[in-house]
């Protein structure tokens, strides 16, 4: 019934009009390129160089080593240098910095007292409380950056009076199996995959059949034999193609750049994003038997592709999302890819370890492809 | 085959509140070419696609090659051959590129088709454009590609719709020619037109205005069983002549064709055109004689709301 000839004559019609269509070749190309290189060098969660001001009210020579020894941690740069806290405070309305750091004339009596330098035992009652050192005021609308101030809160200051600091025993001992120097490139790269091919695929897909109505071709297409199924099949095999090379292109630069290599077999790869290219590539195909011109059928992929940023554990993990976001999250192919290519790249994850999520790209592709091809009517009504 | 290729009854299409065809009752035979004679927006183009099945009728039926619609028109996809008004291949791709497509949808037997198509080539006068996207082409070159890929699996019935819009007179000749050749082939073509040579050279037409069908039958009937006698006015100021004519009771209507002024006249009149003279009063530079009608003369009366009745 269904006939394999039809399948290759659109599949050879596609091909022919993708290598034609310059616009979308250089997209195949350019996508995932520029947006590698952006998010590989842009999305940073390691906290540094925050622009800060200083307010030196103590003006010692315990406050100047004390504010380069905060400088020295990185977190910050001193950028600017105020003369009161109520400058200070304006220019962190302005954003001219984001933190400003305020040492108290006192200084040094607080700092005798303080815990941090582990000298003093607990106070006597009659004397007055240990205070802190100084006082961080922060731009608190980040809350990276205030999360990065905050992390400066318990720095040691015995080196301040050239005193080894008796280290305390941490409570955990805390050991990184993957990723061990916690780079976040590790973690997004093998991520990107999974954003960029969401993103092209159903650009890509979701703009094949409209583009049919769109130039004119679909009357001559339902007049024919053609089969919706037929139809179908055959434009999304062309792009399953174009992912691989793709997501080629993201894990080769990644390795070349980021120093990001994979760890799992390339085999288990293979099988996992052609998995998930299916079910883009089904999903854009729904979404283009209901959008009735391109721009809709653009604006349907930005729909999809913003929870697929946010939701699939790209951005944020996964595990701290609330319940319903979790569920939404679960409908995504986005959400099942994430955790497998990390998998694949980062642990060398077995196929059988991800079953489910194999299983259920597979389930979501075909039901994609079903619905596509009963939504498609060979009628103009 | 039962002797007729295409019946359809009291066949209705509404879009909204407008009706686009307006039962139609139409029986089409074997091996005729078919036209549809009517301006813009009669319904020529819906019509087609209610007898193709892309289009479901709001009231009524057709029976195409023995299929009946509204139904599962698919069987009916592989035995007929369609080409659509407007362009509706693809422009990005070569002509034989267009062809091969098609001749693999149709499943036409793999070791034929390329003989098939450079047969095509040959027969539609393409050999020089093969190779070129069909983009870059003429829109003559264009309907010429559409129509080899419309006969390319040599369709029992083949759809034409407004096929020589886009051509030169010289071009529209060999068009026909073709289509009589496919006509001898076997093949029953239905084509829609606005073209009044065209129509004459149908076999049988359906003159169609605003959804209805006027009048239907083979071109020289109708001109010979025109219910009206036709008078041609020459000379100067035929507006005036015009306006004169048109209200008196023995002139059906008045049509303006350049210099010439056609006149139908009620059919029981002795001698029009000395009753056109006599309604003009004594001008020396206007001459009426009585001609034979032509099928522009069956199209005025048979959209002349008084004669149509
Ligand atoms: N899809 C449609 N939606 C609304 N009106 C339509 C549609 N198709 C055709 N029409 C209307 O139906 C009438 C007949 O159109 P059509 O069949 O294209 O005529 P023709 O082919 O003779 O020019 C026109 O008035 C047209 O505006
Ligand atoms: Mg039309």
């Amino acid at each position: 019934m269904i006939s394999p000839r039809r399948i290759l004559a659109i599949m050879k019609k596609e091909l022919l009009q993708l290598r034609r269509d310059r616009m979308t070749f250089g997209m195949v190309i350019m996508i995932p390129l520029v947006q590698l290189l952006l998010f590989g060098y842009a999305i940073n969660t390691d906290i540094r160089h925050i622009p800060a001001g200083l307010v030196d009210q103590s003006r010692t020579g315990l406050s100047r080593a004390l504010a380069q020894m905060v400088e020295a941690t990185q977190v910050v740069d001193f950028t600017h240098v105020y003369a009161t806290p109520e400058e200070a405070e304006k220019a962190l309305t302005v954003s001219e910095v984001r933190a400003v750091l305020i040492i108290p004339p006192d200084l040094l009596s607080r700092a005798v007292r303080s815990p941090s330098i582990g000298a003093a035992p607990p106070p006597a009652t009659d004397m007055p409380a240990a205070r802190p050192v100084a006082q961080w005021i922060v731009d608190g609308s980040d809350t990276m950056i205030a999360a990065g101030i905050r992390g400066l809160r318990g720095m040691p200051l015995g080196e301040l009076f050239r005193k080894s600091v008796n280290t305390p025993v941490p409570t955990f001992e805390v050991a990184l199996f993957y990723n061990p120097e916690q780079r976040s490139e590790v973690n997004i790269v093998p991520g990107l995959v999974g954003i960029i091919l969401t993103m092209t695929m159903i650009m890509f897909t979701s703009a094949a059949i409209v583009r049919e109505s769109e130039r004119g071709n679909m009357e001559m297409l339902i007049n024919t034999p053609v089969r919706p199924i037929e139809l179908m099949v055959g434009k999304v095999i062309p792009y399953l193609l174009i992912g691989l090379v793709q997501v080629a292109i993201i894990l080769g630069l990644g390795y070349v750049l980021f120093d990001v290599a994979v760890q799992g077999s390339l085999w288990v790869l293979f099988v996992v994003t052609l998995a998930f290219i299916g079910a883009s590539l089904s999903l854009g195909l729904v979404l283009s038997t209901i959008a009735k011109n391109q721009l809709q059928a653009m604006q349907m992929t930005v729909f999809v592709l913003l929870p697929s940023i946010l939701l699939s554990g790209f951005m944020f993990p996964f595990d701290g999302m609330p319940v319903p976001a979790q569920w939404l999250a679960q409908f995504l192919p986005a959400t099942h890819f994430m955790l497998m290519i990390r998998g694949v790249v980062l642990r060398d994850a077995a196929l059988m370890d991800m079953a489910d999520g194999l299983i259920w790209l597979g389930a979501f592709t075909l039901v994609g492809l079903i619905v596509a091809s009963l939504r498609f009517r060979k009628r103009l009504d | 085959m039962t002797g007729t290729v295409v019946e359809t009854r009291g066949l209705t299409r509404r879009f909204g509140d407008k009706t686009a065809v307006d039962h139609v009752d139409l029986r089409i035979a074997p091996g005729e070419i078919y036209g549809f004679l009517g301006p813009n927006g009669s319904g020529k183009t819906t019509l087609m696609r209610m007898m193709t099945g892309l289009l479901t009728p709001s009231e009524g039926s057709a029976t195409v090659l023995g299929t009946d619609l509204p139904g599962n028109a698919e069987p009916l996809k592989q035995a007929i051959g369609y080409m659509t008004q407007n362009f509706s291949h693809y422009r990005d791709l070569t002509v034989r590129e267009n062809l091969g497509f098609v001749g693999n949808i149709y499943g036409v037997p793999r070791r034929d088709l390329s003989a098939r198509i450079d047969e095509l080539l040959v027969t539609y006068d393409l050999v020089g454009q093969a190779d070129q996207r069909v983009g870059g082409m003429s829109g003559g070159q264009r309907q010429k590609m559409a129509l080899a890929a419309a006969v390319l699996h040599r369709p029992k019935l083949l759809f034409l719709d407004e096929p020589t819009s886009a051509v030169d007179p010289e071009t529209r000749r060999n068009f026909w020619e073709q289509l009589f050749d496919l006509v001898d082939e076997g093949a029953s073509i239905i084509v829609s037109t606005h073209f009044m040579d065209e129509a004459e050279r149908c076999h049988r037409i359906a003159i169609l205005e605003r959804g209805v069908k006027r009048i239907d039958g083979a071109p020289p009937a109708l001109m010979r069983d025109l219910p009206a006698q036709v008078v041609e006015v020459t000379g100067r100021d035929m507006r005036g002549a015009k306006a004169r004519l048109d209200p008196a009771p023995e002139v059906l209507s008045t049509a303006q064709i350049g210099a010439r002024l056609r006149v139908l006249l009620r059919p029981d009149l002795d001698r029009p055109e000395a009753v056109v003279r006599t309604i003009l009063g004594a001008r020396e530079d206007v001459s009426a004689e009585q001609v034979d009608p032509n099928l522009e003369d069956v199209f005025v009366a048979a959209t002349t709301p008084e004669l149509a009745a």
